[in-house]
């Protein structure tokens, strides 16, 4: 994985030093809180309900075994234990003391981490596809261009000030996991009819207030071109984005009153003036980053070992997590294998210190010293040896992290929501509990299928409910939680914002409403039918009439 | 008009804290000074916007509450949630944190 050089080395520590100053003028009295609050959040602190939150970011989800380790020592030592990985692939921790998080950044400083860019008007972590490197189906490694991408990003003096946000998602398979097209800016590596590797743009898509899905601007962008096409689409959005509302300076709001193909012509216009010009990535450039992304030191092993085969015969419970939480990986012998965050009535996304050390020694024993981060909140070993998997998954049973839930109906993405956040309407992770003891059967999940709910207690969709299956919306209604339902939404290939299904349910229904959606799906789809095919086929006048039969 | 009270974040580690009768910030929502009308309340607000505040609080604001037996009791999820602290029963919370145990015993 990417090794800082000597540049990035100074400027976290800079960067921590600084805060550090910052932090003491804050604590004196020099800086008033609204002088003080901007600083902090370049440094990714939220004031949140009960405490401060920090927000670390791991750069397109990848972690070393010593990162993650200096998580737990981080964990133990200044906060509660625990961390909660992010819809967005980084780390946040929920009880830091203001004067502690200066001594925090000096010892992500030590391995190579930060806060920088997790919050704030500027452009943040790049993501990627969590079996980058490893997918069977991949062109291209995107963890490369999200490299690339970071550095271009970090503390860039015209980007920092942006009149909103700004996220980028770059996946390399064909099949996207990296939920590209809900990005500020998606990018897709692809080849072009002359087998030359480059990359679909699209813009402007997003969650939140206004979900829409984004469009395509450059269906075949060279390589040596991305860096001053990037630029080029931030020019247009830093000049043309809208600054005097908040809820319309996203990117999305721009193309959408802009039309994609004006935006398009606008785009091109100022890219026609810095392209071929000093941001201009050389192959060399790309393959000193690419270096950094070498595979790691594979066995030459036959594909399927028979004690790989065995085990599963053998131990039917190794099996059934084997089916969901494995999936193929280009070399033979090996393996991806997904870490499921979501243990039956857990808190989505949350792992204990204890558990951190856990993962970072089996990474270290059977994958190469290396943990992803997902966008569902879940970890991967994205380099086992198919013969490494049964050891692996009675290793993570000791620790809690073996429950064989990947992509089905348990597997919930959830936003920590009103129990922590300052944003939030209504609580979503007590409800995301309860789904998941209602279902906890793992037979009947099985038999249920792949199946997405994806919850959110605001508007501001940090659980990206707009793309679950099932997609639910926490919101206060005359001071109390209520749930609106959404179906059919996807974050894949297929992209499509959820549909919302009628009036919302209680914190007491909710869940029952669930279970009736689910129940509908099954009566109702044919064999082998998807959640979402079974909803296209047959529209949502069965759920409406099952939900609210008795109105 | 409800009775009310002030609130704030502890700038030291974020907590929420509540402006006691004698002008201290308090962990617990049942020692909190209650204002029963508007210009009692504007002055307890008063007290906890000064400069010399802004060295102990972040963002204080005045919430409503019901009153029962002479003590606050907090009214809204949000305003629930603030004083018992996270409703989450993840076993990821660290048992026998100090400050927990206080909200816990507050929120009974």
């Amino acid at each position: 994985m990417y090794r800082y050089d000597e540049y990035d080395s100074t400027l976290v520590a800079e960067r921590a030093r600084q805060f550090r100053g910052q932090v003491a003028r804050r604590l004196s009295g020099e800086l008033t809180e609204e002088q003080f609050r901007p600083l902090r959040l370049m440094n990714g602190l939220y004031l949140q309900l009960h405490a401060y939150m920090l927000r670390i970011a791991i750069p397109y989800g990848t972690l070393s075994s010593r990162q993650l380790r200096k998580l737990a020592e981080i964990a133990r030592r200044y906060d509660k234990g625990y961390g909660h990985f992010t819809t967005r692939q980084n780390l946040q921790f929920n009880w830091p003391r203001l004067a502690d998080v200066p001594a925090i950044l000096d010892e992500l400083a030590t391995v190579q981490m930060h806060a920088i860019q997790t919050s704030g008007n500027c452009i943040r972590n790049v993501t990627a596809d969590q079996f980058a490197g490893a997918a069977a189906d991949e062109v291209e490694d995107p963890r490369v261009y999200s490299e690339i991408i970071r550095q271009w990003s970090t503390l860039h003096p015209e980007f920092s000030f942006l009149p909103r946000k700004f996220k980028i998602a770059v996946t390399g398979a064909e099949s996207d996991r990296a939920a590209v097209q809900v990005h500020d800016i998606g990018l897709r590596l692809r080849r072009n009819g002359d087998g030359e590797v480059g990359f679909e743009v699209l813009v402007g898509g997003g969650l939140g207030r206004t979900p829409v899905i984004g469009k395509t601007i450059r269906e075949f962008l060279p390589k040596p071109h991305l860096l001053s096409y990037l630029e080029a689409i931030l020019r247009t959005y830093n000049m043309l984005g809208r600054r005097d509302n908040l809820f319309k300076a996203r990117i999305k709001i721009l193309v959408n009153a802009t039309g994609v193909d004006k935006f398009r012509d606008l785009v091109e216009e100022e890219w026609s003036h810095i392209r071929d010009g000093a941001l201009t990535l050389p192959e060399a450039e790309i393959a000193r980053i690419r270096a950094h992304f070498a595979p790691p030191p594979y066995e030459e092993l036959t594909g399927d070992p028979p004690e790989h085969a065995a085990a599963r015969r053998r131990d039917p419970d190794f099996a059934l997590w084997a089916r969901t939480n494995v999936v193929a990986h280009k070399r033979p012998g090996y393996a991806i294998a997904t870490i499921s965050l979501k243990p039956t009535g857990g808190v989505p996304g949350d792992v204990t210190a204890e558990q951190m050390e856990a993962v970072a020694a089996l990474a270290d024993r059977y994958s190469f010293g290396e943990i992803r981060v997902t966008h569902e909140q879940n970890l991967v070993l994205a380099h086992v040896r198919q013969a490494d998997l049964h050891a692996l998954w009675q290793a993570l049973r000791q620790q809690g992290l073996a429950t064989g839930n990947a992509g089905l109906i348990s597997d919930i993405i959830c936003c920590p929501g009103l129990d922590y956040c300052n944003l939030a309407n209504a609580r979503s992770i007590p409800v995301a509990q309860r789904i998941s003891q209602r279902f906890a059967d793992l037979e009947r999940q099985h038999d249920i299928g792949a199946l997405k709910i994806k919850i959110s207690g605001c508007i501001n969709a940090c659980g990206h409910h707009h793309v679950g299956h099932i997609g639910i919306l926490g919101v206060d209604k005359h001071g109390e939680e209520f749930y609106q339902v959404t179906l059919g939404g996807s974050a894949d290939d297929s992209a499509a914002i959820g549909k919302i299904v009628g009036p919302a349910f209680s914190a007491g229904d909710i869940v029952a409403a669930v279970e009736t959606i689910v129940e509908t799906y099954l009566a109702q789809r044919r064999a082998g039918e998807t959640f979402n095919a079974t909803l296209a086929r047959v529209g949502l006048a069965p759920f409406k009439e099952k939900l609210y039969a008795a109105d | 008009m409800k009775a009310r009270i002030v609130t704030a974040n502890r700038l030291s580690d974020g907590a929420v804290v509540y402006l006691d009768a004698a002008g201290d910030w308090v962990d617990s929502i049942v020692e909190a000074g209650v204002a029963e009308d508007g210009e009692t309340a504007e002055a307890l607000l008063a007290v906890a916007t000064t400069a010399e505040q802004a060295l102990r609080v972040v963002g204080p604001y005045l919430t409503d509450v019901a009153v029962e037996d002479g003590r606050p009791r907090p009214l809204g999820t949000r305003e629930i949630i603030r004083a018992a602290g996270p409703t989450v029963a993840g076993a990821a919370i660290r048992e026998g944190d100090e400050r927990d145990d206080a909200k816990e015993a507050s929120a009974a």
